[in-house]
């Protein structure tokens, strides 16, 4: 919950996409201009949870919709950092945040905010609270 | 647990990742100091490092993962009955299950003046700190025993201005860890630093002076030392007094079993206080290992058992490379090869029993130290480098380091790993600030040597001087990956013989821990799953790297390169024509001609990647894939005038055979008319090369990291033999190699005498391999232009466009769909 306070109001969702047309364990992307925020990737993992983060490793800008996702993190598909799905953090002993979107699905479609990614704090407590919440 | 040293804490770091809660966890430490790196004690004396600095457990960390730490009490009785223990203060603990890691205790000569003022051992703060006050207020030191302490110590006193005499019973210096010529060095390079040696002298008696302090060491035959400080550094014995005194069974240290558990069971011990199998150590890499199996068990996940140590040793005086590992004074039926540089003050010697190396012994240059030492524990046969041996790994052909040896003698600001440009200085900071002790974890901390590995050498000597003594180079079983125990042999054989076809299937026969696995065994199993069984396991595009789920080579800014397939190396006027289009349709800003005698079309965006192949109306070539890359040829007979066979077309039959074959890696042929070799056969995994009377037939060589030149597998005399040998050598290597292993590390793992056995020896056998494959291959679709049958995932090739905007949600404070 904390994590969404930070921001002033809350997301505008735009609907994306149908769920089934990510694999799971997939991702796809959504083109944006860079003045406009860059790419953003969108994730699917095994259970159906969906992320959205922006499309470039905090390390040297791989594109993390290419990589491999497992469990809730994504393998950058450049130099293999390992990226939280839920936070956009790196795992340690990497260092380095990810942008992240807020993402959901609404009657089997894929909504995310693209209003603006939230930059999570290193040490930021986000809660991931369910579905409808 | 009873000892707050770097065993027992090991072992806590073990179990709190693997079983956090498991236990309330209480700490005895007789030192009123938290965890210490005891291995540093000597960069301390010698003032290179500081105390703060070789902390390896502040209070913090004890108060943080919510351990009791009672300092300065030192534990006198354990009541087995009631369960708990007594320190000396009257402090009592309950015990479920007690870790005693009580260490060792230093041997005190039996000699009259023994306890006078001034006389120490060197084992802990305490002592270093005596020392260090010593060398500020006296002059003269003795230190009695010429071992790997003593000397280090012996250094310490004298760079902090002594004069130090060093005391020695044996003939010569390190006697259990050096021969005799290398202990001579070592004399000779320690004299020009200043110490002052008497070999083969007994101690008889330490005399006191006026003031009541040590003042002389008296040597058998008169001789008297000035002394106004004397170290013992005589040997260590294991402290066994508080477990005999609750009736433990000890021989020289406490009796473990493989679990580390001593005769009862609700009492384990670790480090340097227990007796394994008759063994003692005193090295941290046992002790670490053993903390890892005690761990295991005590968080009741009982598969670890720990099968005994092999150690090796290095001196850490600054200055001085020196290196030793197992049997290295030999017997009657061992063999050595020396090599002896006294100018350049170097000595090595290897000794070999049969085909194996068992020690080695390394004065001046120690850069291979870590590599014989995997060859000792490997217990590999080494009859086929054997010429080579002596010469060293990286002489085997590392690139990117000017050819440097010697790691401690670099400066500072050298690089050493020229992939990720990681200098020196880096990562003996990240080793000495964050405690690391092993390669993987100053790879995971530094990211040195962890991409193409061709400076693990440099890496693993920088950690050795660093961090001590020695280190676990990498355990004889190394697990696939961090979601199991099991090796990648493991994983094979349970494919194989328990017929697993799926990711899911695999991961739950074999225990994954994780749900999903992660990006290292993922694309791992699935390659197990479709080379063991073909036409019958499903691949799972998700769980291949980009490249082969993309069919085209990822760039470092996200777009892609195709690489159009030229069969052989060979073109035509109308395939120019296409590609010169699709560049210019598709704007493509690179044109790159290859190693491998192709073009390279990079900078493709990746939604134009459908189009562009079908524009090229070429196989895309599998450029970037774990597969069969490119059949380099020359002209050949066709149009050379010193060709003898039609290389061209060889090239051409081989890949056309051969292409979409997937591989534990890459695989790349090369196929020249004579030999000559213009097509660079001898650093292939397949070379051919033409002659005369027929084809010569080359596996297992390598370009890239190590330059590797190809072995003889084969002479034969048709092209249909060739196909066969060569189908039949990859097949063996698609089958039994493991992921990742490149076919030079496959041949040099099973050797090549297994290789021939195959596939030479065996008619019938090389006949089935050669089957298997074109049975593999056999109806496999072309990913570029069948893509439905290769079930590519078009969707991955057309962006997202956002639709239509939803309300906002008022209610909805969630960041993520659950």
């Amino acid at each position: 919950m904390d994590g969404s306070r930070a921001h002033a109001s809350a997301p505008t969702y735009t609907s994306v996409c149908p769920l089934s047309e990510v694999p799971r364990l997939g991702a796809r992307v959504i083109e944006r201009a860079i003045e406009s925020g860059g790419n953003v990737a969108v994730f699917r993992t095994a259970e159906d949870q969906v992320f959205a983060l922006a499309d470039r490793c905090p390390h040297k800008g791989g594109p993390l919709s290419q990589g491999i996702v497992h469990g809730d993190r994504v393998a950058c598909p450049l130099h293999n950092w390992n990226i939280r799905l839920d936070t956009g953090t790196a795992v340690e002993p990497d260092e380095g945040c990810a942008a992240r979107y807020p993402a959901r699905v609404r009657n089997g479609l894929i909504e995310v905010a693209l209003d603006g990614g939230i930059q999570i704090a290193l040490d930021g407590a986000i809660v991931v609270a369910p579905d409808g919440a | 647990m009873v000892g707050n040293g770097m065993a027992g804490m090991r072992t806590l770091e073990e179990l709190l990742q693997l079983a956090p809660d498991a236990y309330d966890i209480t700490v005895f430490g007789a030192e009123p100091h938290p965890n210490y790196n005891r291995i540093l004690l000597s960069p301390v004396l010698s003032g290179e490092q500081t105390l703060e600095e070789i902390v390896l457990n502040d209070r913090d960390w004890y108060a943080t993962n919510g351990i009791a730490l009672h300092l300065g009490k030192e534990v006198v009785k354990i009541d087995r009955v009631q369960r708990r223990v007594i320190a000396a203060d009257g402090t009592v603990e309950r015990y479920d299950r007690l870790l005693l890691a009580t260490g060792s205790t230093p041997v005190i000569l039996p000699v009259p003046g023994k306890e006078l003022p001034g006389v120490i051992t060197y084992r802990d703060i305490a002592d270093t700190d005596a020392m260090i006050d010593a060398a500020k207020r006296f002059r003269h030191a003795v230190v009695i025993g010429g071992g790997l302490l003593g000397l280090e110590a012996a250094n310490g006193l004298r760079l902090r201005g002594m004069d130090v005499t060093v005391v020695h019973l044996m003939p010569w210096l390190m006697e259990r860890q050096l021969d005799r010529t290398a202990a001579n060095l070592l004399q000779a390079s320690l004299e020009a630093k200043g110490l002052t040696f008497r070999l083969e002298a007994k101690t008889e008696r330490l005399v006191a002076g006026e003031s009541g302090r040590v003042a002389a060491v008296g040597l058998a035959g008169g001789e008297m030392l000035p002394a106004d400080l004397v170290v013992m550094a005589v040997g260590i014995r294991p402290n066994v007094r508080l477990a005999q005194e609750a009736g433990l069974h000890c021989d020289r240290g406490i009796v473990v079993n493989d679990t580390l558990q001593s005769f009862d069971p609700r009492i384990y011990a670790i480090g340097e206080c227990v007796s394994h199998r008759g063994s003692t150590y005193g090295l941290v890499a046992p002790l670490f290992e053993m903390a890892k199996v005690c761990a295991n068990h005590l968080a009741q996940m009982g598969i670890g058992r720990y099968g005994g140590s092999q150690t090796s040793t290095k001196l850490k005086v600054t200055g001085v490379d020196l290196f030793s590992a197992g049997n290295f004074t030999g017997g009657t039926d061992t063999e050595e090869i020396v090599l002896s540089d006294p100018a350049n003050g170097v000595y090595k010697k290897l000794v070999l029993k049969g085909d194996k190396l068992i020690g080695s012994v390394l004065y001046g240059d120690t850069v291979d130290g870590a590599w014989y030492f995997k060859l000792v524990r490997e217990g590999r046969s080494i009859g086929a480098i054997r010429d080579r041996l002596m010469f060293g790994e990286s002489n085997l052909g590392d690139t990117g380091h000017q050819g440097q040896m010697r790691a401690m003698q670099l400066p500072d600001d050298a690089e050493i790993c020229g992939c990720n440009g990681i200098c020196k200085g880096r990562i003996v900071a990240a080793i000495k600030d964050r405690g690391l002790f092993t390669l993987d974890e100053v790879r995971k901390h530094t990211k040195a040597s962890s991409s193409c590995g061709s400076c693990t050498g440099l890496v693993e000597q920088i950690l050795m001087a660093t961090a001590g003594g020695d280190y676990s180079a990498s355990p004889k079983q190394k697990p696939l990956c961090g979601c199991t125990d099991r090796t990648h042999q493991d994983v094979r054989d349970a494919i194989r013989e328990h017929k697993l076809t799926s990711i899911p299937a695999a991961m739950a026969f074999l225990e994954w821990r994780t749900p999903n696995g992660c990006a290292t065994c993922r694309p791992a199993l699935n390659y197990y799953l479709i080379s063991t069984w073909p036409k019958e396991a499903k691949d799972d595009p998700q769980s291949r790297f980009i490249n082969e789920r993309a069919h085209a080579n990822i760039q470092k800014d996200g777009t892609f390169s195709v690489v159009p397939r030229m069969w052989g190396g060979e073109t035509t006027s109308s395939e120019l024509r296409r590609i010169a289009d699709v560049v210019d349709k598709y704007a493509i800003p690179t044109v790159k001609v290859t190693g491998g005698q192709r073009i390279d079309l990079l900078g493709v965006r990746k939604q134009d990647l459908p189009a562009v192949w079908r524009d090229l109306g070429m196989p895309s070539g599998h450029a970037y894939a774990k597969a069969l890359r490119t059949v380099k040829t020359c002209v050949g007979s066709e149009w050379c005038r010193f060709g003898t066979q039609d290389s061209t077309q060889m090239g051409k039959d081989l890949e056309r055979a051969l292409w979409r074959m997937y591989a534990p890696h890459k695989v790349k042929l090369a196929v020249s008319g004579c030999p000559r070799n213009c097509a660079e056969s001898g650093i292939k995994d397949v070379g051919v090369i033409g002659v005369e009377s027929g084809w010569e037939i080359y596996v297992a060589g390598n370009g890239g990291i190590k330059t590797e030149v190809a072995q003889f597998l084969a002479k034969v005399k048709t092209a249909a033999e060739v196909l066969e040998y060569a189908g039949a050598f990859l097949q063996l290597y698609r089958e039994e190699g493991w992921y990742l292993e490149r076919t030079v590390h496959f041949v040099s793992r099973v050797g090549l005498d297994y290789v021939k056995k195959k596939i030479l020896d065996d008619a019938s056998e090389r006949r089935a391999l050669w089957e298997r494959l074109q049975f593999a291959l056999d109806g496999e679709p072309d990913p570029w232009h069948e893509p439905e049958r290769a079930s590519v995932d078009a969707r991955q090739f057309v962006p997202l466009t956002p639709v239509s905007t939803a309300a906002p949600d008022r209610a909805a404070t969630a960041v993520s769909a659950a």
